[in-house]
């Protein structure tokens, strides 16, 4: 609910700031309009609590200076994503030794994002060339992973980019959505990206492309910060930042527990 | 009702955690056993991330051993010389095997070596006890007695040099050799996540010949400390100890626990055995069918730093 009217007074806000924006475009000497795009989010932090089951994201834009004949027939398209902090990843590969299944090969990838969260007005494979998507990353299938060091098998990494966007859509940590932004008027939309259970906490980045006829006008970015809340982001700073008195506090735990047994059961 | 690991980074039903807790608990006090060994491959199957499991179950063996320490040391039945002289191998043990644990995950072997290591050490000991309990079980019923041990019966350990006196356990000792087991049992205690009692106390019995009243008392004691250790450690080299997920387990284990020393008093030594080494077989075959079958995906993920 509190979401909603957020979303809402954030909704009013953007509204409010487009009549000066176009009116100062206007009056300006830009010879030919140019579109704008404006982005906001119903919240810019989400809170991992102990009961954390996944979030929904919601983004709202506004698209200024619009062509109306364009907008009509239906030629503007706008893909949102939510990227999670980027990473190496490495991928491995079992395959049977002496009948045990194990671990064989291995490719790193430079920097992937951990989360990814992909949603647009039509399957954006529709909306571009797949080199063109690939060029600028957009898109789960076209996310650059490059690999770590000499990869003797071009063939063999093909199988290893797949995998990895197979067990990411598996886990749940990229998703996509390829009727997540829907126009609300004709120049507002509203994009809904998913964050799943298991996203990892840390700054994660909101990018919006503006599509015009197929070809990328405009792009904004904004940060949202995933973190955990109170005790879980206590336990996690503590485990890594004072490993020795985490690991000595785990210890007496266990040994209160142990020992408050023996006593509260204690038979004689 | 969800509850959120903050080391493990997931999501998991507390209910489950905690029934894993109690039931595990529940054995390990029938069985007289810590229980690590049944923790650990319980965690793995539900998805708990290995690195995470094995460190959190040697923190929960310190919960469940030191109750039965206590009791021990009231009872007299624990030998604190024996016991430090084990320790001192534990801990070299455990600290070589902490260092194994973080070079086999780098390479990317870690699972595949904690599953073989159980599939290997679950295999032998669940037969062998298995065995054991139906050979005492057919002479039961055909009313044989034990057959006898003769107390001057000596073998290789006991002519190995640096002899000790451990007066509890009334035993004349080389130091070798109780060192050496209390090594090998660091190593399995940092690399599977296990107290190693169900190595230990086969091993103090029948290779060093020390008295069995005092072998469990011992045990439990050495546990408890290189267990600690170990906790101590991993949570220092690989941050892969969960405090919310040890909690959970150590809380229902002890509870349980309680519950399984009670059944356990109703229900005949060599059943009991051969219970235990059923059980034991059943884990480590569950865990060898997953090394042989074709796994449903060839991939798989690890992120650089930590995660799953």
């Amino acid at each position: 609910m509190m979401t909603m009217l957020r979303a809402l007074g954030l909704l009013v806000c953007l509204c409010a700031g487009v009549t000066p924006a176009t009116a100062q475009l206007l009056s300006g000497d830009v010879p030919t309009v140019r579109e704008g795009l404006e982005i906001g989010t119903s919240t810019s932090e989400i809170a991992i609590t102990s009961d954390f089951r996944g979030a929904d994201l919601t983004i709202f834009g506004a698209l200024t200076n619009a062509d109306e004949l364009f907008l009509a027939i239906g030629q503007y398209d706008v893909v949102v994503t939510l990227e999670g902090p980027r990473n190496e990843t490495t991928v491995r590969r079992k395959d049977r030794v002496f009948g045990i299944w194990m671990n064989t090969q291995s490719v790193t990838f430079e920097q992937v994002p951990e989360s990814y969260s992909v949603a647009s007005t039509r399957p954006i494979d529709d909306i571009q060339a797949t080199s063109s998507l690939n060029r600028m990353g957009i898109g789960i299938d076209h996310l650059a992973l490059a690999p770590i060091g000499y990869v003797g098998n071009a063939l063999a990494v093909a199988d290893f980019r797949e995998a990895y966007r197979r067990l990411k859509l598996s886990n749940g940590l990229y998703q996509r959505d390829s009727a997540g932004v829907r126009f609300v008027s004709p120049s507002l939309f509203r994009a809904t990206v998913k964050l799943p259970a298991n996203v990892p906490d840390g700054v994660h980045v909101v990018h919006a492309y503006l599509f015009k006829s197929g070809e990328l006008i405009l792009q904004k970015d904004l940060p949202l910060r995933v973190v955990k809340t109170g005790l879980e982001q206590a336990i996690t700073d503590a485990a890594h930042e004072k490993p020795i008195a985490y690991g000595l506090f785990c210890v007496l735990i266990a040994v209160l527990t142990g020992w408050g047994a023996s006593i509260v059961f204690r038979k004689d | 009702m969800t509850v959120y690991l903050p080391i493990a980074e997931l999501s998991v039903n507390i209910f489950i955690i905690l029934g894993m807790g109690a039931a595990v608990g529940f054995l390990s006090g029938m069985f007289g056993v810590g229980g690590g060994f049944l923790i650990t491959p319980l965690l793995i199957f539900y998805n708990i991330p290995p690195v995470v499991a094995v460190a959190t179950g040697a923190n929960q063996v310190v919960a469940s051993s030191i109750s039965g320490a206590i009791s021990h040391f009231r009872r007299g039945t624990l030998d604190l010389k024996l016991g430090s002289v084990l320790l001192v191998g534990g801990i070299a043990g455990a600290t070589l095997g902490v260092w194994i644990f973080s070079w086999l995950r780098r390479v990317g072997q870690l699972d595949l070596m904690i599953s073989l290591l159980y599939v290997a050490f679950l295999g032998t000991i669940g037969s062998l006890m298995l065995a054991e309990s139906i050979r005492a079980m057919r002479r039961a019923a055909k009313n044989q007695p034990l057959p006898l041990k003769r107390p001057g019966q000596h073998n290789w350990v006991h002519r190995l040099p640096l002899k000790m006196r451990f007066k509890k356990s009334k035993i004349y000792l080389s130091a070798i050799p109780v060192v050496a087991l209390g090594f090998g049992i660091g190593i399995l205690t940092s690399v599977m996540g296990v107290g190693g009692g169900f190595i230990m106390v086969p091993a103090m019995i029948y290779l060093l010949r020390i008295p069995t009243n005092v072998v469990v008392g011992t045990s439990l004691f050495q546990i408890i400390f290189v267990t600690a250790y170990t906790t101590m450690v991993q949570a220092a080299t690989n941050y892969s100890v969960d405090i919310v997920l040890a909690t959970i387990l150590m809380v229902a284990g002890v509870i349980g626990a309680q519950y399984g020393v009670r059944v356990g008093q109703k229900l005949r030594g060599e059943q009991l055995r051969a219970l235990l080494g059923l059980l034991v077989l059943a884990v480590g075959l569950r865990l060898a069918i997953d090394l042989v079958l074709t796994p449903a995906d060839l991939y798989s993920l690890s992120i650089e730093g930590f995660g799953p």
